[in-house]
């Protein structure tokens, strides 16, 4: 084993933190710039002024308080769902069920935000345990729906990529019938969730008492919730749990070399499901900050693609919490100046995608980024997933 | 031997190969003379596979030459050698287990009618050539179902079918009983005799003595020497081999059993594909002993060690540690009764090659304290409230003034990146005075902000603490504290690491960047260093350098006169014979004699291990068997 | 031929099974046929059918991937690509500015055909690149490529793109109502696009290949022991970026199919898990082609009871019936997972010493 491998899976405390730093963020930092690069070449194709695409991008994501405002608000469900992902990773298991699991925990806790009241007289009161309550009803919504590919995966072996990609299929019919508006002319009447407006598939509004608080109103139509701070504490909290706990010691053990873990006595199993557990908590978490931070109420397509952004966001942040919440931002931008870019520049607003993806393929290859810059090491994400399909 | 007069097949010339860190092969140079079996003796380590696969066109050498018949030839790939007559049987059998002998065979150079494969014309092929070498293989057979000595005849079979001259052996006989050995000899010879050269890697002295013609001796990259079994001895190659005058016996007294600490009762096990591997074994380890279980590889000793350890469930019988029954107990409860385990495959259950060395060192006792230890949750909220309150406060608070802190300073840098001096023409104009002391203010009103809600935290944690601990730490999996505790843990792991001499430049350094001497020293340390009433040691010194085995050899002897029971399961019959003060053979999962160790020779033990009857082999005397 | 084509026992209950199925199927089809009526069952065997075609083909892009030792999760993405670039291609060269003789219905649906084909085997190679040259690990590397497809096909998706015409069928049914049971039977033969044939037609010269060819013990080899197969002489890398190719190719049939056969139009993310679950098929048919077309059967009837359920009067939310091939997959996995040998060396790199 040589020793670049070795540093590409960080262990907590090697020497050299520094130059560790520096050496773990030249390879994302050059994969965005890359896929940047490549971006730009697909403007020029398309017609366009690359130039004026960019700073239109950057302007709409930071250009004033309501910009960055909305780069915030952005973000926040990306920071979870990207733990969800990384989180797993840790733990060995590749969650692409993020998706699923967040759209899961939006509907929980919409439901629990607007089926619920809580009065305890005190507004305030009121409200913190209703929060929490939703919060709570998302994340246990999201663990369930992680829980299921987990059990699978423990006791049968099913690999977690094709059941969590299968289980978001399976979400997104079961959330299509508890919403759907229903057609009385058909005779179908409207799913249990559905406000009964008989046209849009969605929930009723969640009650007052369950909506995040707004910190800073800028002008502009987006609000800065409180899910921001939840996420940078989720994260610090994943840290700490990933790199300081004894769980963290057989999460990582399972993930990095799961014989070893039985030798050690762990049940492996037992982390299994903990982990994935664990992943669609906070992956349910994040369709929380949605509803309860945003929309209000559960609508169609109001986290389309999320869980999916998810992975790019876990993998370009090295699956570290802290990493996480970087990258995060930077989609959190990327989302929130595309809007400005395509009105400025007339770029579709989809090439944002299309550099999403470069970048995942940069980052997931980072073997690829270091053969163009000539960086030094092996790189690779540490851990093998495709150890065939009947890993138990 | 009249060998050295025949033409010269093969030679090297000033071979020189480096790897990252290691010099494998430094200015070798050698010969191969027609029909000759040249020994190639050295430690693992030595060279000797990467000189081998330089010739065989795995690797490219970084200088020097290899000459084939007179002419200098540069292979680019196996494809290339063995177009040039070199046939290679690697260690590890390059066979395939589903398909058949015949498969095996012809596979890169297949018989074909058309584009069809004709797999009855290459089975009439194999059967000539088996015939025609004293081969016998049923060309149809799949691999799987076959013993590993008729395997080893596919692999050499597979070389004559390339119409090897050149045939070289890797380790030919690690997987052999004695009789096995003596029947590839045979094979070995016969080759030899119709003109075939074979080049034999080893590091088996007596083999080299029986077998060879000449031998080259290898030693840290280079070759030390050249001679023949009749000018050597088994001390001189070993001296030759290693560099040093060797032990070649352990030294101990005699051993004084104690209470019985392992008793085995009837167990049966499967493998992983539903065979019964491990059939009735019963036997007994007793304190301040070593019990040897020897065998050829493959016949149940891996699958008893997993069922010992807990890796593997029995499917009837039971065993015992110290009285207490853990039959299909977890690894866990099997470790805290008392057990060590030095696994078979170090690098895959042994150690995380990505953890550190003190990682490494607390793999199995991580959870136990003082490694696990409490948490500091005046910690906790320390961090939580100063990140929440410095966060919270200049994001919401930045995002008052950045509209200033923006225009001022951050869009025209962005604009001078893209190359723009002139605001207006990205669209924007607005520009304003830069608010310098809002900012200061706001950055000294955080601070002051956050000391105050840690101060609240750290009460409500102090209150909150006897509730949540123990939920916590039951549902994060009962480990004795929620805290990785890597200040213990370091402090733990300098002490083992000087004790068992593991060379490390720190206790940080990732355990798989050490040697394979070291990394065993290592997963010694850990299971020593915890003083087990019963050890269980499977292949302890497979692949490592003689230094690390004398050293490894002598811990496990001052174990057993510490008082520990050990259970050594070997392939190599030398250590068995060395170490053990009883031997058990096993044979197709069970275990046909317990003997003592004094009273038995190495044929008899051979035998027992090829499955002859106990009674025949240990009533007769040793030297009629012989 | 095919009777003996295959080696072992599990294979040969493989085609017990599919034998089977087959029977029962028929017999099954009699009795709806009675109770429902002709049209009915037809109607829901071609629906099974269609849904047939992309997933059998995608599991024969698995196979040839996970034969050669490289676990393909991209086929999802594969798909799309390809299904996208058929698409654009027929709707281009319908377009002005182009000859005459590429406007012609039958060069320009072919030429379109091929075109998809080609970049699905395009983004095989680059699977193989990334696996191969660069050692990603290959779960990453299928995703990166299902996420590529996705972005890309969504950026360059043009809405309202609509296209004149779609593959015919190749043979009409020679019979009409008035021949009874003929016409039905012809209705299920007949009619059908080039692809459908195709497909019949690769999923038997795979399984010939496979096992009767010089390249088939090969891939064979490299699925279990690479390192075996270069000893040998075998280059494990050429063969597995061949592989790739034509794995690519495979997946790409299934997604033109989509676009050029099916439906005629392109949706986003129109393939809907299709490669998911073609994996789970392979998987369901032991890295068999025979097997893994019984598999794709089982799941063409599950996407095509959607459609057709409420014909027999059963009324159950459609997102129910939605679940369904989603639902079996899983199921699949959880049992027939390590249950069935995959090739031994799936998944794992191959690194030349």
């Amino acid at each position: 084993m040589s020793e670049a491998s070795i540093t590409a899976t960080v262990s907590p405390r090697s020497p050299g933190l520094l130059r560790r730093l520096v050496g773990s963020a030249a390879v994302p930092l050059l994969a965005v710039f890359t896929a940047v690069v490549i971006g730009a070449i697909f403007i020029v194709l398309a017609g366009f002024d690359p130039r004026e695409a960019y700073l239109g991008l950057i302007d709409g994501a930071f250009g004033d308080a309501g910009s960055m405002t909305r780069t915030l608000v952005k973000m926040t469900p990306l920071v979870f769902s990207g733990l969800a992902v990384a989180f797993a990773f840790k733990g060995g298991l590749f969650n692409i069920g993020a998706q699923g699991q967040l759209i899961i925990g939006s509907v929980t806790s919409a439901w629990v935000g607007f089926a619920l009241q809580v009065d305890l007289g005190n507004p305030t009161l009121s409200a913190i345990v209703h929060i929490t309550l939703s919060l709570l009803a998302g994340a246990l919504g999201g663990a369930l729906w992680g829980a299921i590919p987990g059990l699978l995966k423990a006791y049968t072996g099913a690999h977690e990529v094709i059941t969590t990609i299968m289980f978001n299929f399976i979400a997104s019919n079961l959330i299509s019938w508890l919403l759907n508006a229903g057609s009385p002319g058909d005779g179908i009447p409207p799913g249990p969730l559905n406000d009964g407006n008989g046209v849009i598939a969605r929930t009723p509004q969640i009650m007052e008492t369950a909506r995040l608080p707004v910190i800073f109103d800028p002008p502009g139509p987006q609000a800065l919730h409180l899910g921001i701070f939840l996420a940078i504490i989720g994260a610090l909290l994943i840290l700490l749990l990933i790199a300081r706990s004894t769980f963290g010691f057989e999460l990582r053990m399972v993930g990095l070399n799961p014989s070893a873990a039985r030798y050690s006595g762990i049940s492996v199993k037992r982390i299994t499901v903990m982990t994935m557990v664990i992943a669609g908590a906070l992956a349910g978490l994040a369709g929380a900050m949605q509803t309860l931070g945003v929309n209000y109420r559960y609508e169609p397509n109001q986290s389309l693609g999320l869980g999916f952004d998810a992975i790019t966001v876990a993998l370009l942040g090295s699956n570290n919490p802290v990493g996480v919440l970087l990258a995060a931002f930077l989609f959190g931008a990327m989302d929130a100046g595309s809007t400005r870019m395509q009105f400025n520049s007339g770029v579709p607003s989809e090439i944002i995608l299309v550099v999403q993806a470069l970048i995942l393929m940069f980052v997931a290859a980072d073997q690829i980024v270091r053969a163009i810059y000539r960086i030094r090491g092996e790189g690779g994400i540490g851990q093998m997933l495709s150890t065939g399909w009947g890993q138990r | 031997m009249q060998a050295n007069t025949k033409n010269v097949v093969l030679e090297v010339q000033n071979i020189t190969k480096q790897f990252p860190g290691v010099l494998a092969n430094d200015n070798v140079s050698m010969k191969l003379h027609e029909g000759e079996i040249l020994a190639l003796l050295g430690e693992n380590g030595a060279g000797k596979s990467t000189l081998m696969n330089i010739i065989y066109g795995l690797y490219h050498a970084d200088s020097g030459s290899v000459m084939l018949n007179g002419r200098e030839v540069h292979f680019a790939s196996p494809r290339e050698a063995i177009h040039s007559g070199i046939g290679m049987v690697h260690q590890h059998f390059q066979l395939i287990p589903v398909m058949t002998v015949a498969e095996n065979i012809v596979l890169g150079e297949e018989v074909t009618n058309g584009i069809f494969l004709d797999m009855a014309e290459a089975a009439r092929r194999v059967r000539e050539l088996s015939e025609q070498h004293n081969l016998a293989v049923d060309p149809d057979a799949l691999i799987e179902d076959l013993p590993v000595g008729i395997q080893q005849r596919v692999e050499i079979i597979k070389a004559l079918y390339r119409d090897a001259q050149i045939l070289i052996l890797d380790e030919p006989t690690a997987v052999l009983t004695p009789q096995e050995v003596q029947e590839l000899f045979k094979i070995m010879r016969n080759l030899a005799a119709r003109g075939v050269s074979i080049i034999f890697i080893t590091h088996k002295l007596k083999e080299v003595l029986a077998v060879a013609h000449r031998i080259v001796v290898m030693r840290g990259g280079r070759v030390v020497g050249t001679t023949t079994p009749q000018e050597s001895t088994e001390a001189s190659l070993a001296a030759m081999m290693v560099g040093r005058e060797v032990l070649l016996r352990v030294e101990k007294s005699p051993a004084h059993p104690e209470d019985i600490i392992l008793e085995v009762d009837g167990l049966s096990a499967e493998d992983d594909r539903g065979h019964m591997v491990v059939r009735n074994v019963s036997l007994q380890v007793r304190a301040g002993e070593v019990l040897g279980v020897a065998g050829v590889q493959g016949n149940g000793q891996t699958e008893l060690v997993e069922v010992l350890t807990g890796l593997r469930r029995a499917s009837s019988g039971s065993f015992q540690i110290r009285g207490r029954l853990l039959t299909n107990a977890s690894p866990r409860a099997i470790t805290s009764a008392g057990s060590g385990h030095i696994p078979e495959d170090r690098q895959r259950y042994g150690m995380v090659k990505s953890y550190t060395v003190a990682e490494n060192l607390v793999l199995n006792t991580y959870y136990t304290k003082p490694f696990a230890s409490d948490p500091n949750w005046r910690m906790l909220p320390f961090f939580g409230a100063a990140y929440t309150a410095v966060a919270l406060i200049s994001f919401g608070v930045m995002a008052l003034i950045w509209n200033t802190l923006w225009d001022n300073a951050l869009w025209p840098l962005v604009l001078g990146l893209f190359g723009i001096t002139d605001p207006a023409e990205a669209g924007r104009e607005a520009m304003s005075t830069p608010n310098l002391i809002g900012l200061i203010v706001l950055i000294v009103l955080t601070l002051l902000l956050g000391s105050v809600a840690h101060q609240i935290a750290v009460r409500v944690m102090r209150w909150l603490r006897p509730h949540v601990e123990p939920r916590l730490r039951h549902m994060l999996g009962g480990s004795d504290g929620l805290v990785f505790n890597y200040d213990a843990v370091d402090r733990y792991a300098e002490r083992l690491v000087k004790e068992y001499d593991i060379r490390t430049p720190s206790v940080q350094t990732p355990g798989g960047s050490l040697s394979g001497g070291n990394q065993q020293k290592m997963v010694v340390a850990r299971e020593f260093g915890r003083s087990p009433k019963l050890l269980i040691a499977a292949q302890p010194t497979r692949g490592i350098d003689v230094g690390s085995i004398e050293f490894i050899h002598q811990r496990i002897v001052a174990q057993r006169d510490a008082g520990a029971a050990v259970l050594l399961v070997s392939a190599e019959l030398d250590e068995i014979t060395a170490l053990s003060d009883r031997i058990a053979v096993i044979y197709k999962g069970e275990i046909v004699a317990t003997v003592p160790a004094d009273t038995v020779t190495r044929e008899q033990l051979g035998l027992l291990m090829a499955g002859a009857s106990a009674e025949d082999v240990l009533r007769a005397p040793a030297e009629a068997i012989a | 031929m095919l009777s003996n084509m295959t080696t072992t026992a599990s294979n040969n209950r493989t085609i017990l099974t599919t034998a089977i199925g087959a029977v029962l199927a028929v017999a099954a089809a009699f009795a709806a046929a009675s109770f429902a009526g002709p049209a009915t069952v037809v109607a829901v065997i071609n629906a099974s059918i269609r849904g047939t075609v992309p997933i059998a083909l995608g599991a024969m892009s698995g196979i040839f991937s996970e034969r050669s030792a490289i676990v393909n999760i991209g086929i999802e993405g594969m798909m799309l690509i390809a299904a996208y670039v058929g698409f654009m291609l027929n709707v281009f060269l319908s377009g002005p500015n182009i000859p005459a003789f590429l406007q012609y219905e039958p060069v320009r649906l072919m030429v379109a055909l091929a075109g998809g084909v080609f970049v699905g085997g395009l983004m095989g190679l680059l699977h193989a690149l990334l696996s191969v040259r660069f050692k990603v690990d290959q779960i990453i590397s299928g995703t990166v490529i299902n996420t590529l497809a996705l972005g890309l096909t969504g950026y360059l998706y043009l809405a309202g793109a609509t296209t004149s015409g779609r593959l015919p069928p190749l043979i009409a049914n020679p019979f009409d109502e008035s021949a009874g049971v003929a016409y039905w039977i012809g209705e299920i033969i007949f009619n059908k696009g080039i692809i459908t044939y195709l497909t019949v037609i690769l999923i038997i010269a795979i399984t010939i290949a496979l096992f009767r060819t010089a390249w088939g013990l090969r891939t064979r080899a490299i699925g279990e022991h690479p390192r075996a197969a270069d000893t040998l002489g075998v280059n494990v890398y050429r063969l597995q970026y061949f592989n790739l190719f034509i794995s690519g190719c495979m997946a790409g049939l299934g997604g033109v199919f989509l676009t050029l056969e099916a439906v005629g139009s392109f949706e986003r993310g129109m393939t809907s898990g299709r490669g998911f679950i073609a994996l789970a098929v392979m998987i369901f048919g032991k890295w068999h082609p025979l097997g893994a077309a019984a598999g794709a059967l089982l799941f063409g009837f599950a996407t095509a009871l959607q459609g057709q359920l409420q014909f027999f009067g059963i009324n159950i939310p459609h997102q129910f019936i939605g679940m369904l091939p989603y639902l079996l997959t899983v199921i699949v996995l959880a049992g027939f997972v390590g249950r069935a040998r995959p090739p031994a060396h799936d998944g794992v790199p191959y690194e030349v010493e």
